[in-house]
C-alpha cells in the first residue's frame, strides 16, 4: 500500500528522519507515536505529498507519490488535522460534502449517489444528526468526527489524522480511536494516526511506528512493547514504562 | 435555507434590482415619460428623438455600469475573503484599490506630458492600464506577504498600510501635478458610474464580463479553500493554478471598475457578508451568483439615492460617500457577529 523507501525528511534545515524504509498495509491501523517536534507531522504531510521529501521514494501501491496527479492522490489519501475549521453559514452536511470535490464536476455539483456517500459517511462516524448544525456551533470533538467523515466521504483507501485526539476529552480519544480500528478493520483501509496517548495506541493499534529522531522503527504493536524502545522513548525522571499494564507510572519512592 | 427559498429570494432581489434601475431610468433633470423608457428599452418609437437618446446614451449607459461595477466589486470581494480565510478582506482594504489610485495618479499626472488628451482610447487604454498594472502589483505584494506572514490580521495592517503609503504618494503626485491634471484626479477618486462613456464601455464590458467569467470558473476551487490550503490540496486542487485565477479575476474586476468608476468604497466587502446572511449558505454556487446579484442592487441604490439628491436640488453627492455609508453598517454587523462567536 504505502512504501517507504530510504527516506529522510527535514524541518529546514533540521534533520528529523533519516534513510528510513518501511511499509504500511491496507486493513490496519497504524499508530505514529513520538516526542514533540520528532517529525511526526513532517511524515504524515510527506506521505500526503503536502510536504517535500530531502531523499528516497514514497510509493503508493507501487507507484512514487511525485507522479500522482493531484486528483489521483485525493482518490488515494485522505488527511485530516487538528485545525478548527470556522466558516460562517457551513453546515456540517455541506462540510462533508466537500470531500467529494475528487469525484464532482467543475461546478462541484453533487449527484444522487455522492449524496448517498455523504449521509454513509456521516453515519460511520456517528454525526448523521449533525448534518443541519452549523460547523462554528459544533464542539470540538464533533468537529473533528465530522472531518473524519468528511475523509470518509473522500472514499480513499488510506486516512492520515494528525493528532485527531488532541482536543478531545478521555472518553471521546478511545470513542474516536475505536472508530479509526473498526473502520481499518471493516473497510480494509490503511489507517495512520499520530497521537501522544500512549495507552490508546497500545491498545488498539495493529501496529506501532516509533520516530525517535533520526530513526523510525515500525513494528507490530506486540513486538514494538517487547522491543523495550517506548520505555527507552518515554524514560524519565519521574515515569517508566510499565510493560505489563501497558501505561506509563509515576515513579514511587 | 430550502432550494425553493433561495430561488424565491434570488427571484425577488432581481425583481427589486429591475425596479430600481428603471426608477432610476426615470429620474433625471429631464422629466422623461415611462412610455419612452420602455420605448427605447423595447427598441420601439419614442416621443421625441432627444428622450431616446437621453435614455440610450446617458441614463441607460450609466445604470449598465453601476450594476457591472457592482457585480465585479461584490465578486471579487468574496473571492478575497475565501482565499485570505478573512471576512474582512475585500479590494478596498487590502489596498487593491490603492494600488490602481497610484497608476491612474502616476497616468494622469504624466499623460499630458506625453501628448495624450482625456477622452480618446489612448488615455482611457492608458487609465485603464495602469490601474491594471497598480491593483495587480498591490495584490502581488500582499498575496506574497501572506505566503510569509500566517497572521491574517498582520495582512491587513500591512494592506491599510499600503494604501495609506500610497495616499502618501499620491499626495506628493498631486503636489507637484498641474492643477488640470490635479482636478481630474480629484474628480476620479470621488467615484462615479455616469461618467463612462459608451466608448470606455467598449473596454470596460468585455473586461469586466472576463473577469465575472474567471470567477463562476473558481466557484469549485472556493469552496475547497474554505477548509485552507492543506486541506483543498488533499482534496485534489491544483492550487496554484486556482490562485493564479483567482488573482487574475480580482484584478480584472477591481482593477478595471477602479479606473474607470474610481475607488468605491465597502460594496466589495459589504456584499458577500450580505449574501452570506440573507442566503445562509457557504457554498458559491450560491454565493457568487448572490453577491453579484446584491452588488448590482448596492450600485443601482447608491446611484439612485445620488440621482434622487441632484433631482431635488440637495446636492451632487459623489457615488463613493454613499457607497460608503451603505457598506460600513453592514461591515460593522459582520465585526460584531464575528466577535460574538469566538
Amino acid at each position: 500500500m504505502i512504501k517507504l523507501s530510504d527516506i529522510t525528511l527535514a524541518f529546514g534545515h533540521r534533520e528529523l528522519i533519516a534513510h528510513a524504509s518501511t511499509e504500511f498495509t491496507r486493513g490496519n491501523l497504524i499508530a505514529l507515536l513520538g516526542r514533540n517536534g520528532t517529525g511526526k507531522s513532517t511524515l504524515l504531510r510527506a506521505i500526503a505529498a503536502l510536504g517535500s521529501v530531502q531523499g528516497g521514494t514514497i510509493e503508493i501501491d507501487g507507484r512514487p507519490i511525485g507522479t500522482l496527479s493531484p486528483t489521483e492522490l485525493a482518490r488515494n489519501i485522505a488527511f485530516v488535522n487538528t485545525e478548527r475549521i470556522e466558516v460562517e453559514a457551513m453546515t456540517a452536511y455541506e462540510l462533508v460534502a466537500i470531500g467529494r470535490s475528487p469525484y464532482t464536476d467543475w461546478m462541484g455539483r453533487l449527484t444522487d449517489d455522492d449524496h448517498a456517500i455523504v449521509e454513509e459517511s456521516m453515519r460511520m462516524a456517528s454525526v448523521e444528526s449533525l448534518a443541519n448544525r452549523k460547523v462554528d456551533t459544533l464542539s470540538d470533538g464533533e468537529c473533528q468526527r465530522v472531518m473524519i467523515a468528511r475523509a470518509l466521504a473522500q472514499q480513499t483507501p488510506i486516512i492520515l489524522l494528525d493528532e485527531p485526539t488532541a482536543f478531545l476529552d478521555l472518553p471521546n480519544r478511545y470513542e474516536l480511536c475505536t472508530l479509526l480500528a473498526t473502520l481499518a478493520h471493516t473497510s480494509n483501509r490503511c489507517i495512520i494516526f499520530s497521537t501522544h496517548e500512549l495507552d490508546i495506541a497500545l491498545t488498539l493499534a495493529d501496529s506501532i511506528a516509533l520516530v525517535d529522531t533520526p530513526h523510525l522503527t515500525h513494528l507490530p504493536t506486540e513486538d514494538m512493547i517487547a522491543s523495550g524502545n517506548i520505555e527507552r522513548l518515554f524514560l524519565g525522571n519521574n515515569v517508566h514504562f510499565d510493560t505489563k499494564s501497558r501505561s506509563i507510572r509515576f515513579k514511587r519512592e | 435555507m430550502t432550494r425553493l427559498g433561495r430561488y424565491t429570494l434570488f427571484v425577488t432581489l432581481l425583481i427589486a434590482l429591475l425596479a430600481l434601475a428603471i426608477g432610476d431610468l426615470l429620474l433625471g433633470t429631464t422629466d422623461i415619460p415611462f412610455s419612452d423608457v420602455w420605448a427605447t428599452l423595447t427598441g420601439g418609437t419614442t416621443s421625441s428623438e432627444t428622450n431616446r437618446i437621453i435614455i440610450s446614451e446617458l441614463r441607460l449607459p450609466k445604470i449598465i455600469v453601476a450594476m457591472l461595477a457592482g457585480m465585479a466589486l461584490a465578486a471579487s470581494g468574496l473571492q478575497m475573503q475565501t482565499l485570505f480565510r478573512n471576512p474582512l478582506a475585500g479590494p478596498y482594504v487590502l489596498g487593491i484599490n490603492s494600488g490602481a489610485s497610484l497608476g491612474v495618479a502616476i497616468f494622469t499626472m504624466a499623460a499630458p506630458m506625453l501628448g495624450a488628451t482625456s477622452g480618446t482610447l489612448m488615455a482611457n487604454m492608458g487609465i485603464t492600464g495602469m490601474a491594471w498594472i497598480g491593483s495587480a502589483l498591490i495584490l502581488l505584494l500582499v498575496m506574497f506577504l501572506s505566503r510569509k506572514i500566517r497572521n491574517i490580521n498582520v495582512i491587513l495592517i500591512i494592506g491599510m498600510m499600503l494604501g495609506s503609503a500610497i495616499s502618501a504618494i499620491v499626495g506628493i503626485l498631486q503636489y507637484i501635478g498641474t492643477e488640470e491634471s490635479l482636478k481630474a484626479f480629484v474628480v476620479w477618486t470621488m467615484g462615479s458610474v455616469s461618467t463612462v462613456t459608451t466608448e470606455q464601455l467598449t473596454i470596460l464590458l468585455p473586461t469586466v464580463l472576463v473577469g465575472l467569467l474567471l470567477a463562476i470558473v473558481v466557484i469549485k476551487p472556493l469552496n475547497m479553500l474554505l477548509l485552507g490550503e492543506s486541506y483543498a490540496r488533499t482534496m485534489g486542487l491544483r492550487v496554484a493554478r486556482s490562485r493564479a485565477i483567482i488573482f487574475l479575476s480580482t484584478t480584472l474586476l477591481a482593477g478595471t471598475v477602479t479606473a474607470f468608476c474610481g475607488p468605491i468604497g465597502f460594496i466589495g466587502l459589504a456584499m458577500p457578508h450580505l449574501a452570506r446572511m440573507t442566503f445562509r449558505t457557504s457554498d458559491h454556487r450560491v454565493l457568487m451568483p448572490a453577491s453579484m446579484l446584491w452588488g448590482a442592487l448596492a450600485m443601482v441604490l447608491c446611484c439612485l439615492v445620488c440621482d434622487l439628491l441632484a433631482y431635488g436640488g440637495i446636492a451632487t453627492f459623489p457615488i463613493n460617500a454613499v457607497s460608503s455609508l451603505l457598506g460600513i453598517p453592514v461591515i460593522i454587523v459582520v465585526i460584531f457577529r464575528n466577535r460574538n462567536r469566538k
